[in-house]
């Protein structure tokens, strides 16, 4: 048995013996311990260094706020950073670290920090790392140097890099009443609603449900409390109606009463069960709320009460009652309230012995004068602790008179031999959830706490939460609480027997001791009670500006107990009572949640992909495919040696000789259809489309409201109410949606039906000098020559067998179509154009083929109709109808719009023949040591197997008048500087005679 | 947050895009008052609290609706199909709602 186990007690199974490791140590403990209380039962009183000072800390709480026992816990590769000892149950085989030491948590070289303690005060991290603004090192990188080790210095622990191989989950649920947390209050809740017939969550973030009753060692329904919770768990359990999710931390309240949770499913396992996640992120919609989150026991703050063996006064109660392990042997308690007592007397029945229960109070109650007596204790009223002595462990403190009015100490200070002191500063109700869901707290004078705001949304609050600290208040708040949650219509039951046990629940105004020596407020970010107070003296007035400046309550606890001592603290410095001060309103997560839970199973390469028709042909005949938006494209068809420059060169020049076939079946295609579609078509689009003969396709262009360009693309007019629209690839949905607002929102009189049909049909697109006749031999039911399809005309045939549709019109300025089939049918046209098309040399081409023919042609893409640029700017001015409105007409004349410094499009020939870089700048006087003066930038690139050049699209200033010119490319990033000359961006066949043909 | 579509039913705020200020007006499309045009274009209410929002269920039926959203709560007090003639379906899943 180890030093500090009770014999006998508490809720661990003595009979079940765990192995686990803390810092390279071997240790054991039994079934139901955290590793906080295995560690603390082998006399292990240091669990870590503190953040700024490297001061030895160890448990100050046994719950899910403890700011000082963080560890890392070590799964193979992967490490665990930041979680509180009293969270982790253990397991065989747990490896667990602690952190912030070096080179050991027993002797630590940074502990030095602590003699220059005033150099790491409030805003140390502000002041230092703005760096000296003068003197012999202003502007040296020495600073920079600096903040490396003390960064290094000043931390938490550090996270691994490797992969994760965890799974995580998540979960949806829908219940009428979710009730958090399952002490007395939200048992009783959950079962009364579950009574009603209502559908019950019950969520609890500790393993073991039952909260206070597993450790107040107090009597319910004639039998121990932690008995009756049994009972009750049991009971729930058999009912299908509820849900029990021990180990879940409800961290999130959201609008809708939408709550989020972490259920922590096996970390607590040496091995997950098959196909069990290690976490399950729930996303739970409840009809209403219980909240009975309890409270959390406030820290006093004096000098030296971060000393490992200074504990929560609750704290030590739950190890002795819970875990049957006794923090201390000589125990003293400090006090400024009642519940303290009753903790002296349940570790003096565990074994411990109680030497004194120091209160702040002049005159504590003739009850707990009694309590103090039954305990053993020495009762130090009007008294207070002004100092600590140990050093990895608590041996002893000083106690000095305390006017608790005046503040003021007097007399001699009296040493006490002790090796355990707890301390109970009051409580503040667990309001985290209830401030995320809206309201402010309100303060409460009596309880000297934040109680929760009225609800916003809809919960019901009940036991402690609410500032009602006793069992019996508990019991009855949750009973009544779960009936309004269900909607309470039946009667309850009757309430379980309970005998009240005395006690007031009101603590005395007292949060802080002042003497010599650092008082902590913050154990987890090292923030103390002068810290707050320099703040002040620095002119940080508001309680956000304070928290920012000290960090205070900025830690991995979000200062679960620091915040309200902080607040008086500040109160008291600015005068002030503390609800004039305010309390921050209080955010999700209420505690760490992993990253993994949120993603879930959404992690990876987990975007849908898009694959045309055609997707398996391009793979099986050598196609690099590349990925555009979701979209997969061929990139290049290369042949083995091949660059990706000499393949698309040696596609595009053979596409210009003979010709050559791309897929284009990612292009937008909406149907729009009905007897308006060509008036809406003529407001959508720039240019008129109600003047378009049934089969025939006009290019267009559209404009945002603002007037600047939005998409562009050919429609093809398929009957007198039929047109089939093409859009760009990338803003097809943005088009779709676009169509669909105006129709639904703007102009629900047009009788038209917008359908996106991209999906539906396979497009390749033919072009070259051969291309006709390459058609002409696979195409049967109609002619392809001149004269039956001239250029933008449309016909409808068939190849192979399938029917296909055939618009005449070019991307890359050769004699081309678009030929179009059914998608299902898209390999076997596509297959036949291609045999079709070997007497006649036709090659395959891709993506990078394509943007260069374009780019010849000086055609506009997303690339140069970035948002940003006008029809004007792209010299698509001739499309600008003046003989109706248009989406974009009354806004694209804005002065702005037609200034005559904006940037245009121009085509770019480099004069050193060197490859250019899209985004590079364009600059009239090259300075390559100081470069400035940018009147442009390139948006698209190519070498061009046409020119024999490398060309560029790109904006500049002036544009066309530009044209002749000589500027040059400024690129430093990539070191490319160079001569072009600013050309027209029809850089190839301007006229148009080869597509016209 | 849950946005009850008068056709599908309520439904997780992802299947809907946010299409804007529902209290723009747009002017007729030949007007030339440049005034109307440009606070149709950039003018928002920006309230804190009750705001007449036009949202499109585009992971559903994509209609568009009209909906009264509180910008401090999310609390949403009316949703109506922003064309007039789907203000009541003939047929759908809204008659099956109790
Ligand atoms: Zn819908």
């Amino acid at each position: 048995m180890s030093p500090r186990r009770t014999d006998t007690g508490g809720r661990i199974d003595r009979l079940k013996t765990i192995r686990f490791t803390f810092d390279g140590v071997a240790y054991t403990g039994h079934g139901g311990d955290t590793l906080a209380s295995a560690l603390l039962a082998n006399g292990v009183t240091l669990f870590g260094r503190s953040f700024k000072y490297h001061r030895p800390r160890g448990l100050l709480s046994a719950g899910v706020e403890e700011p000082n026992a963080l560890v890392t816990v070590l799964k193979g590769e992967v490490r665990e950073p930041n979680i509180p000892a009293t969270m982790i149950e253990i397991h065989d085989g747990l490896v667990a670290v602690s952190q912030n030491r070096f080179p050991s948590l027993a002797w630590d070289v940074n502990a030095v920090n602590q003699l220059g303690g005033k150099i790491l005060s409030a805003g140390f991290y502000y002041k230092t790392f703005m760096g000296p603004v003068i003197g012999p090192l202003k502007g040296t990188r020495f600073w920079m140097f600096c903040e490396h080790f003390i960064r290094r210095a000043a931390g938490l622990g550090s996270a691994g890099s490797a992969k994760d191989p965890a799974r995580y989950e998540r979960m949806n649920a829908f219940c009428d009443v979710l009730v958090v947390g399952s002490g007395p209050a939200g048992l009783m809740a959950a079962k009364t609603a579950a009574d009603q017939g209502a559908r019950v969550v019950l969520a609890d973030l500790e393993p073991r449900l039952g909260g206070s009753a597993n450790w107040s060692g107090e009597t319910i329904d004639g039998a121990p409390a932690a008995d009756w919770v049994r009972r009750t768990v049991a009971q729930l359990e058999a009912r299908d109606n509820v849900r029990l999710l021990p180990r879940t931390t409800v961290w999130g309240y959201y609008d809708s009463n939408t709550l989020a949770a972490l259920e922590r499913v096996s970390d607590h396992k040496a091995q997950p069960a098959k196909g069990e996640p290690r976490h399950r992120y729930w996303a739970i919609r409840a009809g209403s709320v219980v909240l009975a989150t309890g409270a959390f026991e406030r820290p006093l703050v004096f000098p030296g009460n971060d000393r490992p063996g200074v504990m929560l006064a609750h704290a030590a109660q739950r190890y002795a009652n819970e875990f049957g392990v006794l923090p201390g042997q000589r125990v003293v308690l400090f006090t400024n309230n009642d519940s303290a007592y009753r903790s002296a007397l349940a570790l003096k029945q565990a074994g411990a012995a109680i030497v004194a229960i120091v209160d702040v109070r002049p005159q504590p109650s003739a009850e707990m004068s009694a309590l103090a007596g039954e305990a053993g204790a020495e009762l130090l009223s009007g008294h207070a602790v002004v100092a600590t002595e140990g050093g990895k462990a608590l041996s002893g403190l000083k106690v000095q008179r305390f006017d608790m009015v005046a503040g003021g100490l007097s007399g001699d200070a009296r040493s006490i031999h002790t090796d355990c002191l707890l301390i109970s500063g009051g409580w503040s109700p667990t309001i985290h959830l209830a401030s995320q869901a809206g309201a402010k707290a309100e303060w409460n004078a009596g309880r000297q706490a934040f109680l929760p705001p009225k609800p916003t949304q809809k919960w019901i609050g009940a036991g402690a939460f609410t500032g009602s600290f006793s069992t019996l208040e508990a019991i009855a708040e949750g009973s009544a609480s779960g009936l309004a949650a269900a909607g309470g219509t039946g009667t309850p039951a009757a309430l379980p027997a309970f005998e009240a046990v005395p006690g007031d629940p009101d603590p005395a105004p007292v949060f802080e001791i002042r003497a010599k020596g650092k008082s902590f407020v913050d154990f987890q970010h090292d923030v103390t009670a002068e810290d707050v107070r320099l703040a002040h003296r620095e002119g940080f007035v508001s309680v956000e500006h304070l928290k920012r400046y000290t960090t205070l309550g900025m830690a991995t606890d979000q200062g679960k107990s620091s915040n309200i001592p902080g607040l008086a603290i500040m109160a008291e410095a600015l005068g002030k009572p503390i609800p004039d001060v305010g309390t921050t309103r209080f955010r999700p997560p209420f505690a760490p949640v992993s990253i993994g839970s949120l993603a879930a199973e959404r992690f990876g390469d987990l975007k849908p992909e898009r694959l045309t028709p055609m997707h398996d042909w391009h793979l099986a005949n050598g196609a690099t495919m590349y990925s555009a938006g979701l979209w997969y494209r061929p990139m290049i068809y290369g042949l083995s040696g091949e660059t990706v420059e000499q393949a698309y060169v040696r596609e595009a020049k053979a596409t210009r000789e003979s010709a050559g076939i791309v897929d284009v079946s990612t292009l937008g295609k909406i149907a729009v259809q009905g007897p308006d579609a060509a008036a809406f078509l003529d407001r959508v689009y720039t240019n008129m489309f109600s003047t378009l003969a049934v089969g025939k396709a006009r290019y267009g262009l559209m404009l945002r409201e603002d007037g600047f360009a939005f998409d562009d693309g050919t429609t093809w007019r398929l009957g007198e109410q039929d047109f089939l629209m093409t859009t760009t690839t990338a803003n097809a949905g943005k088009v779709m949606q676009h169509l669909e607002y105006f129709l639904d929102v703007i102009w629900p009189d047009l009788k038209v039906h917008v359908t996106s049909v991209t999906d539906e049909w396979a497009g390749a697109a033919i072009g070259g000098p051969k291309a006709r006749q390459i058609l002409a031999a696979c195409v049967t039911g109609t002619h392809v020559d001149n004269a039956t399809l001239p250029f933008m005309g449309i016909v409808h045939g068939e190849i192979s067998g399938v029917p296909v549709m055939i618009c005449r019109l070019s991307f890359s300025g050769e004699m081309a179509f678009e030929v179009y089939c059914g998608a299902g049918h898209g390999t076997h046209v596509w297959e036949a154009l291609v045999e079709a098309g070997k007497p006649f040399g036709l090659v395959t081409y891709g993506l990078e083929a394509l943007g260069t023919m374009r780019i010849e042609k000086g055609h506009v893409t997303g690339a140069e109709i970035d948002g940003r640029t006008t029809a004007r700017d792209l010299h698509l001015d001739w499309m600008l109808s003046k003989k109706k409105p248009f989406i974009g007409s009354a806004m694209m004349d804005r002065e702005g719009l037609v200034a005559a410094e904006r940037l245009e499009l121009v085509g770019l020939i480099a004069l050193d023949n060197r490859p250019l870089n899209g985004g590079a700048h364009i600059v009239e006087e090259v300075d390559e040591a100081n470069p400035h003066g940018s009147i442009g930038h390139i948006t698209a690139c190519c070498y061009s197997p046409a020119l024999g050049r490398h060309i560029a699209l790109a904006l500049v200033k002036g544009g066309k008048a530009r044209h002749g010119t000589r500027a040059h490319v400024s690129d430093p990033l990539r070191n490319r500087f160079g001569p072009v000359e600013i050309v027209s961006n029809h850089f190839y066949d301007p006229e148009g005679t080869r597509m016209h043909g | 947050m849950l946005i009850t579509c008068p056709y599908c039913g309520p439904r997780d705020v992802i299947e809907f895009t946010y299409q804007g200020d529902g209290n723009r007006e747009r002017p007729e499309p030949a007007s030339q008052n440049f005034e109307a045009w440009n606070a149709y274009v950039y003018d928002r209410l920006n309230p804190a609290g009750d705001h007449n929002e036009i949202w499109q269920h585009s992971g559903g039926c994509r209609a568009h609706l009209r909906v009264m959203r509180n910008t401090l709560t999310h609390e949403i007090s009316s949703v109506a199909f922003v064309r007039g003639d789907h203000a009541s379906p003939a047929r759908g899943r809204a008659e099956d709602k109790p």
